[in-house]
């Protein structure tokens, strides 16, 4: 397995993501040839394309990018600070509780109130979970009972989705709660992206912060602490970051699996190996991935548009499952 | 120089006494060997001189309350070599020896040719070179020992304490490391090694302390220390003493019946 320098990686990974987000502005159902792209971006050109460019498709491209990033990002760190290859930003019952926060939005008619109503009540979903995860694992500084509290958290709040799609009233409200579960960027609005994107910054900046703390987490928690690191200091700014981003991030696309856990995966034999070497990676990596994803849902033709959360899954699990084969002598 | 002492130190776990009472100071350009027998809390007894397991009674660093410092500045002051270090992720040799220097980057920077001068000296001296492109969950158990020392000397600390570096290493190997632990002492460098050999504890060490259930029982000169009725105290054994070309050397030949138990 050759080793692509550091360099070459960040840099082909950052163009990837900045030809996904082109091509998620470039393309949907409303064919608009490129010149006319490029001359509404100018601040010309006709009206309805620059409305659909502007309000529909910069939108959706900005949150798949900014989502993306968020999912690659925090299953990098969290798979590192849990030294455990199967984390992703789901283990610590963060993206559930936010799930759970967005079912009970809709399922109480709060998100017709308001557009913004269902993110905000489902970012507080994720910090239910978080407070839950802190009363559940205080006093335990070891990542195993981090995340068995967090299996825990996690399956607590999609007891609770269960529980509001067996009581909704009709087929109609249950089959909302479902088409939210399952993850997409249709339909988003700057209101969108204004809510999501501090989240999601405040989040990567916390969970990017620890990478030495992670690196020195290879040695055990005894050792990473033998060297110098405040072990109490990274687990806030991770949890918190996570909570944060991830319920952020959850709040505006649904819930949107397997880039936390893959993006890594396929990032980590490009490097060292080391848990801060793939951070940036991942980031940029997961970025590209669910925005190129998107796309791909608005190109296929089918009868309803697919939903984000089912080509993501399709699209990960071959690869992630080629790429365990290979590295299988290394785990 | 280093000053690491220790006043009335205690170390309860789980409601049980594994450290008890135990007083010594020491300073730089020493090799001090921590013998006993197993459970006898030589383990936890240093975890605690690294402030990682709450603890009763004093400990000062430089005249400085351990409690006192940052977790960074204990670490830039005091390396750590923990026993049975397990490894979460197949980092190359390379990378796992510049781990040492994390307690002097400052977050989010990268290493810079001091770090590197720094881990390629702890390679040099711990004997994997050779092995610095080699992936650290692949190579022999007396390798990664080796290696996990040279992620200890990276850290270039003025002390270093390492728990039972000697396990799973060869004859030729053992005495590599005691001399690195020595060639250490020589630069003065405070050095505290938990030991199970006491031949060679008695060949190397400047000074032993011994532990029997939580209890400092002994403190002094090797030949001061290691005697027949401490060995039949502490260990229940009888040995054979003695001296090969001005060499100390100790025996344990059988289980002293008349201890029993």
């Amino acid at each position: 397995m050759e080793r692509v320098t550091r360099a070459r990686l960040v840099g082909g990974l950052a163009l990837l993501a900045v030809l996904a987000g082109a091509a998620s502005v470039a393309v949907g159902s409303a064919a608009i040839p490129l010149a006319h792209v490029v001359r509404a971006l100018s601040g010309q050109g006709d009206p309805i394309e620059r409305a659909i460019l502007f309000e529909l498709r910069l939108p959706r491209a900005i949150l798949g990018l900014a989502v993306g990033a968020m999912l690659g990002l925090s299953g990098a760190a969290l798979q590192g600070f849990l030294r455990n290859p199967l984390a992703e930003p789901s283990v610590l019952g963060a993206s559930n509780g936010a799930s759970l926060g967005a079912v009970i939005a809709l399922y109480f008619g709060l998100a017709e109130l308001h557009p913004a109503m269902l993110p905000i009540v489902a970012i507080a979903g994720a910090f239910a979970a978080l407070g839950l995860l802190f009363v559940l694992a205080a006093g335990s500084q070891s990542a195993l009972s981090l995340i068995l509290a967090g299996i825990a958290v996690g399956t607590l709040a999609v007891a609770g989705v269960s529980l509001a799609l067996n009581l909704s009233p009709n087929p109609f409200a249950a089959m909302e709660i479902m088409t939210w579960l399952l993850g997409s960027l249709e339909d988003r609005s700057f209101s969108h992206v204004a809510l999501a994107l501090p989240c999601i910054a405040l989040g990567m900046v916390l969970v990017g912060w620890d990478g030495h703390a992670l690196d020195a987490l290879t040695l055990g928690e005894d050792g990473a602490r033998a060297l110098g690191i405040d072990l109490r200091r990274t687990r806030m700014r991770m949890l918190v970051g996570v909570a944060i981003g991830v319920g952020g991030a959850v709040a505006v696309s649904g819930a949107i699996g397997f880039i936390g856990l893959i993006v890594p995966h396929l990032v980590r034999p490009m490097t060292d190996r080391s848990p801060s070497a793939i951070l940036l990676p991942s980031a940029l990596g997961g970025a590209a991935l669910l925005t190129f994803a998107d796309v791909l849902v608005r190109v296929i033709p089918t009868s309803n548009e697919l939903k984000l959360g089912v080509v993501t899954a399709f699209l990960g699990v071959p690869v992630f499952l080629v790429h365990l084969m290979r590295e299988r002598r290394l785990w | 120089m280093v000053a690491l002492s220790a006043d009335r130190l205690s170390v309860r776990r789980a409601g049980r006494v594994v450290v008890d009472d135990v007083s010594f100071a020491a300073e730089g350009g020493a090799l001090i060997g921590i013998v006993g027998p197993n459970g006898a809390g030589k383990s936890t007894l240093v975890q605690a001189l690294l402030g990682l397991v709450p603890a009763t009674g004093a400990i000062l660093l430089d005249g400085v309350p351990l409690a006192e410092r940052s977790r960074r500045e204990i670490a830039q002051t005091v390396a750590y070599l923990p026993q049975g270090q397990s490894l979460h992720w197949p980092l190359s040799v390379e990378r796992l020896v510049a781990l040492g220097r994390l307690p002097h980057l400052a977050p989010l920077s990268r290493i810079s040719q001091q770090d590197r001068d720094a881990i390629a000296r702890a390679m040099a001296a711990a004997d994997v070179t050779t092995l610095a492109a080699r992936v650290a969950t692949e190579i022999s158990g007396g390798e990664r020992a080796r290696v996990l020392l040279a992620r200890a000397l990276a850290v270039e600390a003025p002390a270093l304490i390492v728990d039972e570096p000697l396990a799973s290493l060869d004859p030729a190997h053992q005495i590599t490391v005691m001399e690195i632990l020595r060639a250490e002492a020589a630069r003065d460098v405070l050095v505290i090694a938990v030991l199970h050999d006491l031949g060679l504890a008695a060949r190397y060490c400047d000074r032993i302390l011994v532990l029997d259930a939580g209890r400092l029982v002994a403190d002094g000169a090797p030949s001061a220390v290691l005697t027949p009725a401490r060995l039949r105290e502490t260990y229940g054994v009888r040995a054979w003493f003695g001296s090969i070309e001005g060499v100390p050397v100790v025996v344990p030949l059988t289980r002293d019946s008349a201890q029993g138990d």
